[in-house]
């Protein structure tokens, strides 16, 4: 018996023997844990989030000036000037959607930003009665850069009627304060946000870099591929394109209104994803640790294909099948769908990169799939 | 032989690590009924889903609604029964009915741990793991000084099957990913960065191997380092280390204690002897509540195991299953990790890294089509597991192809755009794209719509 004991132990050590020598040939070196998760948590925070936020902040404030000034004196140029600076907010917006963590997700930040389509019934209701809650989620349709889409192109087909709204309207008053009243929400909204960052959210975040359900590192890109698949390529491409319904429904398109901002958007939205995921400084050329990196490492120490430049290369071809497309992505899907499906179809490539391959190699729970495993 | 053979069955052995056995799995079965309610996953495994995932002929079994809950209670009382050794033989078959039918009612929550408990309740339920200490035979433990006896077979059936688990584990360990490539723990381990003291150590290359072959060796030799007396202690000190480290690395819930736990039974009757009569001193207090309970037996006559004509063909075809069970896959083509034809009840533990992305396209006869958003039917827990395994795609493919059938479309066809990646290669297509799955009866039969691997792991 002792004999089974002594060769129990030999083969113990043996395995360990070849798995050593095994790890050798593999590769030059199994490097430890080199990878600095908070570093890429505070490029994140410091480099892109919180950048991204001021910068919406402060359009939004401009935005809130151009609409006083409107309101003073409903004219053309006024109109023309609240109108692009409602642009350059909902351009930087789309660098901020996707980060729906922390005081964004404990407020529904993004229910009360960009829901589309925008009710338009909910809005004349609301500025008829002069008596609303926009924090309500029955109003999230009603509220937003969609609900401005409508309040500044969709009011009517010429500029001059639109304008004749805030001013010899005989609600004129209802249709000022319901603008303001939206444009105002935003901006706290979005201040309060900020805020909760720059104050002491940004320590605690870049400080979570445990592998749990709730920690930063899991969360963030959680909520990014999330944001990819529902908030980009569904919402701005797939939904409009008919792909989840039996006819297309066009009218589903984000900047519905304003008619030729929607490629422009989910162009702007595709860089900002790909500059979240390549750790890229918001607008700067300069690249940080990011999830790129995390990648990279995870997959060079495995031995593995390079899976960020397939990512990469992934989200460059579905950038050219959507560069191709209408401005106007609702006569896109009248005139030609095929092409929305085929940016559809590439888009959704990327997805499939993202959530299998990507979330393989960093070993990241999908979300909250709570229960034991084998 | 037959004599032998013969001799084998009427061999007796002490009751004690039996009861110790029956009391160890009824308390971690009641902890482990009341820690999944505590968990919610009671309401949100069984109750918030929509739509279950069925095994294959039994469709029938279903959550009850909110009836559910008592099914959930029922099981832990009875596992509590088996504790107290109260109404044993009702209370196990009861326990096995209740348990099954729990992990019967969605293949979603599939573990071979749970497929353990149920098989060795089954077992249970042909032992007479009541005959010492419990409130059934309280009156013949008070009075008897000799701890009674039952047969050997009792006791080595349990062994034999936690031997099963054991070294089927760890033949499924012998193939080339895990041993030559160290996946799939080289895509688990580094992930546990977080872990104290081992984080740091969870990086290195060597330790995924180490892990990976001395997980393997110790499925394969534990069995034996336990029958063995010389050895048996290093054995149960190797049990305690690896699942307290499994524990620790992966979150598998009870499975590791109670692994620990069952091992004890290959112990001697003296351990179990002091284990009781340490548990007789704790419950001296109690006595007045058990012996209310209790039924008067007659403390003469020795243990007899009734019906033992039919009970020992039924334990003998119980484990020519469990033998020959596991090896069903070898009857299908393709890589079995790949196709997971014959993957579950086989012991196969910890083997894959499996990811995939299932994207579910509806024709009806106008040709008119749309994709599915997964989220409107499934739970994120459902649609992981859907979007990697042929059957649970096979399954909601028809799941929506009804559904829309229902809702008035004609001639529906259900088509699938499905990627999945195993054990860190890269993604690729699982299920032919051109399948209509929705014409496709789910059988036993080889599944050739799914789409070659490409890449062979060798071994078993």
């Amino acid at each position: 018996m002792m004999n089974f004991k002594q060769i129990a132990i030999l083969l113990f050590s043996f395995s360990i023997l070849i798995s050593c020598t095994e790890s050798n040939d593999d590769s030059d070196n199994g490097s430890s844990d080199s990878f600095d998760r908070k570093a890429l948590l505070e490029n994140a925070a410091d480099n892109i989030i919180i950048p991204a936020l001021q910068d919406l902040n402060s359009d939004l404030i401009n935005l809130k000036a151009s609409k006083d000034l409107f309101i003073t004196t409903p004219n053309q140029a006024n109109l023309d000037n609240l109108r692009s600076d409602w642009l350059i907010a909902y351009k930087t917006w789309q660098y901020v959607e996707m980060f729906n963590i922390g005081k964004a997700e404990e407020i529904l930040y993004n229910f009360q930003m960009n829901i589309y389509p925008t009710n338009t019934t909910d809005i004349q209701n609301n500025i008829a009665s002069g008596n609303y809650d926009l924090t309500s989620p029955n109003n999230n349709d009603a509220v937003g850069f969609p609900a401005l889409d409508y309040l500044l192109y969709g009011l009517s087909s010429d500029d001059s009627t639109i304008i004749d709204f805030y001013s010899t309207n005989t609600n004129a008053v209802g249709y000022a304060n319901y603008l303001s009243d939206v444009i105002n929400q935003m901006e706290a909204l979005t201040n309060l946000v900020l805020t909760d960052w720059t104050s002491s959210y940004r320590d605690i975040f870049v400080n979570s870099t445990a592998n749990t359900a709730s920690s930063s590192v899991n969360m963030l890109v959680n909520d990014f591929i999330f944001y990819y698949e529902k908030g980009l390529r569904a919402n701005k491409i797939g939904i409009p394109a008919g792909v989840f319904s039996t006819t297309p429904l066009a009218d589903k398109v984000e900047g519905f209104y304003s008619e030729i901002y929607s490629k422009d958007l989910a162009l702007i939205a595709l860089k900002a994803a790909q500059d979240f995921f390549n750790g890229k400084a918001y607008q700067s050329t300069i690249t940080g640790v990011s999830y790129a990196s995390y990648v990279t490492t995870l997959r060079t120490n495995s031995g593995s294909s390079d899976l960020t430049a397939s990512i990469n290369n992934q989200i460059e071809a579905a950038r050219t099948e959507l560069n191709q497309l209408d401005n106007n992505l609702f006569n896109q899907v009248n005139s030609n769908n095929t092409a929305m499906l085929m940016t559809y179809d590439e888009l959704q490539r990327v997805t499939v990169l993202l959530k299998v391959d990507m979330l393989q190699t960093l070993n990241i729970s999908v979300d909250y799939v709570d229960a034991d495993g084998d | 032989m037959t004599k032998t053979t013969l001799s084998y069955w009427d061999k007796s052995t002490s009751a004690a690590p039996l009861a110790v056995f029956r009391i160890g799995f009824g308390v971690m079965m009641t902890y482990s009924i009341i820690r999944f309610a505590l968990h919610g996953w009671i309401n949100s495994l069984y109750i918030e889903p929509t739509y279950h995932f069925s095994y294959y002929g039994l469709d029938w079994i279903q959550p009850l609604g909110s009836f559910t809950y008592i099914l959930f209670a029922e099981c832990g009382l009875s596992a509590f029964c088996i504790a107290i050794g109260y109404r044993y033989r009702l209370a196990i078959i009861l326990f096995f009915l209740s348990f099954t039918y729990i992990e019967l009612m969605d293949k979603t929550t599939y573990l071979n741990h749970y497929y353990f408990i149920s098989i060795l309740s089954f077992l249970m339920i042909f032992l007479p793991s009541n005959r010492y200490f419990s409130i059934d035979y309280y009156h013949t433990n008070k009075s008897l000084s000799a701890v009674p006896s039952i047969p050997r077979w009792t006791i080595d059936s349990i062994k034999l099957l936690l031997s099963i688990v054991y070294v089927y584990a760890g033949l499924a360990k012998l193939n080339s990913d895990w041993l030559l490539k160290a996946m799939p723990l080289k895509i688990w381990l580094p992930s546990k960065y977080d872990i104290p003291f081992l984080g740091d150590l969870m990086q290195q290359e060597w330790v995924h191997y180490t892990f990976s072959w001395t997980g393997m060796l110790y499925d394969l030799l534990i069995p034996f380092l336990l029958v063995y007396k010389k050895t048996r202690i290093w054995g149960f000190i190797a049990v305690i280390i690896f699942h307290v480290m499994t524990r620790v690395l992966f979150p598998i819930g009870m499975f590791p204690f109670i692994m620990i736990v069952s091992a004890l039974v290959f112990f001697d009757s003296t351990l179990h002897e002091k284990i009781l009569s340490y548990l007789r001193i704790k419950l001296e207090p109690f006595t007045s509540l058990w012996s209310t309970l209790s039924r008067k037996r007659n403390r003469k006559i020795p243990f007899e195991i009734k019906y033992q004509n039919f009970i020992i063909p039924v334990i003998l075809l119980f484990f020519s299953i469990q033998l020959i069970l596991p090896w069903r896959y070898l009857s299908y083509p393709g890589e079995l990790f790949w196709t997971e034809e014959g993957y579950r009840f086989s012991w196969r533990v910890m083997l894959m890294e499996k990811m995939g992305s299932a994207q579910f396209k509806i024709v009806d006869a106008s040709g008119q089509s749309f994709y599915i958003q997964n989220d409107d039917f499934l739970t994120s827990f459902q649609e992981k597991q859907m979007s990697s395994q042929p059957d649970f795609i096979l399954e909601y493919a028809h799941f929506l192809g009804d559904h829309y059938t229902a809702q008035g479309y004609k001639g529906i066809e259900v088509y699938v755009d499905c990627y999945a990646a195993l054990n860190g290669r890269t993604s690729r297509r699982l299920i032919d794209p051109n399948t209509d799955l929705y014409q496709i009866k789910e059988s036993f039969q080889h599944k050739d719509w799914i789409l070659p691997l490409e890449d062979e792991i060798k071994g078993l």
